[in-house]
């Protein structure tokens, strides 16, 4: 019984051992991957009464390549975001605690239909996360 | 009747599914429900609330859980409610089965019930959002119902008050690429076996602090695999009272269903020495 620890903790490293060294933007599935995915990820928005209606005033084709171009930027796919700080984009709106969540349980959604890896979608959830206090209740 | 006991309350940990719509919270970030009523794990609680309410929401979860040792059978029941991610109260009921005890000590009773009303507030932080881990302080109020034995074991008191400072965070990937639960309470009680061997004692009868981790491993948004440790006081001079371990892992279904299951060590309990056992917590949440 107390070796199930290690065994457990074991069972990790050897999953760690597999990871190769492709960039997050390849195992996202590089441009077709992370297009797919953000395509998936405003059908779900576009679904979801919590937050479909702050897309109503928005350039829905402009996020789109806004989306895409700032996850190659931060899952080094090699792309420049030179749009708008995360900050200045969201400033003014109010975003919520409950329409971040939201958001991020729609990207999930959209992750787990593309079949995205756990670790994967953790990598990018972690370069996301981050953008929390740059987006809500500002 | 007891045949239809346990469909009963199953039935009764479904009422939580059918809140309306799903709240925003991520899934598995409401926890388990501990033994004492509020949201962690089985036996130490975390800084997240009840539920998957988020700030402009509020959430709950209904749990019933079973532990049994060599010697002891424990079940607990509760309820818990919180309110825009701000604020968390909690109801919970215990009873203990002590028969190997009552029989030693040559005693009539052979059930501890206990009521733990709790509430916990978060101070600061988010579980997942923020660089800083969620910090949530809590105050537990417990009221031991038969206080005959933990009178006669030399427990001053059958009714108590105790606080903690909760703080928990998740890494997304943090352990090799999956998500990693670390967890740390500092606890100011003078609990004995958490209060169901009543308060105080004859060796000592302040109010102390005791530490708490917690660590986890999502497989997956909806497997974690974890342990606890939980350092007790020893207060009275009639037993020592060990730490408590347990190694778990909960399955979150989705925001309405969770399941523990768990192997405990809660070592010498009054008198009794190497209780280890095996815990089940269902969940049931909005």
């Amino acid at each position: 019984m107390t070796r199930w620890p290690a065994i457990i903790v074991c069972c990790f490293f050897l999953a760690g051992c597999v990871t190769n060294e492709r960039t997050l933007y390849q195992r996202l599935g590089g441009e077709a991957g992370v297009d797919a995915i953000v395509y998936q990820l405003l059908v779900n928005i576009a679904e979801d009464k919590r937050v479909d209606h702050r897309f109503r005033a928005v350039d829905i084709e402009k996020f789109r390549q806004g989306f895409v171009m700032y996850i190659c930027s931060i899952a080094d796919g090699g792309c420049e975001y030179d749009n708008d700080s995360m900050r200045a984009i969201h400033a003014g709106h109010n975003y919520t605690d409950t329409e971040f969540n939201a958001i991020v349980d729609n990207l999930i959604r959209a992750m787990d239909a593309e079949n995205i890896d756990t670790r994967t979608q953790n990598a990018l959830l972690a370069l996301l996360a981050p953008t929390y206090k740059d987006v809500v209740y500002l | 009747m007891r045949k239809y006991l346990w469909f009963l309350l199953v039935l009764w940990l479904s009422i939580p599914a059918l809140a309306g719509s799903d709240r925003s919270r991520i899934v598995a970030t409401g926890g388990a429900s501990t033994v004492e009523g509020g949201a962690g794990g089985g036996i130490v609680p975390m800084a997240v609330l009840a539920g998957y309410g988020a700030k402009e929401e509020a959430g709950g979860a209904l749990f019933l859980s079973a532990l049994s040792t060599p010697d002891y059978n424990m079940q607990a029941l509760g309820a818990s409610w919180s309110w825009r991610n701000r604020v968390e109260v909690s109801l919970a009921r215990q009873r203990l089965q002590h028969s190997a005890l009552s029989e030693a000590l040559g005693v009539q009773d052979t059930t501890i019930e206990q009521t733990i009303a709790g509430i916990k507030v978060r101070l600061v932080g988010d579980l997942l959002y923020t660089a800083m881990p969620q910090i949530s302080l809590g105050v537990n109020y417990k009221k031991n119902h038969d206080f005959f034995i933990p009178a006669a074991a030399g427990a001053v008191k059958d009714s108590d008050t105790e606080a903690y400072l909760a703080a928990s965070k998740v890494y997304l990937g943090g352990f090799f690429g999956y998500n990693l639960l670390l967890n740390g309470v500092a606890r100011y009680t003078r609990a004995n076996q958490t209060g169901l061997v009543g308060f105080g004692g004859d060796n000592n009868h302040q109010h102390k602090l005791y530490g708490e981790l917690s660590a986890g491993v999502f497989y997956n948004k909806h497997w974690l695999i974890g342990t606890e440790w939980k350092q007790k006081p020893d207060n009275l001079s009639f037993a020592s009272e060990d730490d408590w371990h347990t190694l778990f892992v909960a399955w979150f279904a989705n925001k309405h269903w969770a399941m523990v299951g768990g192997y405990v060590d809660l070592g010498e309990v009054a008198t009794l020495p190497d209780q280890n056992g095996w815990y089940l917590s269902l969940q049931g949440s909005f």
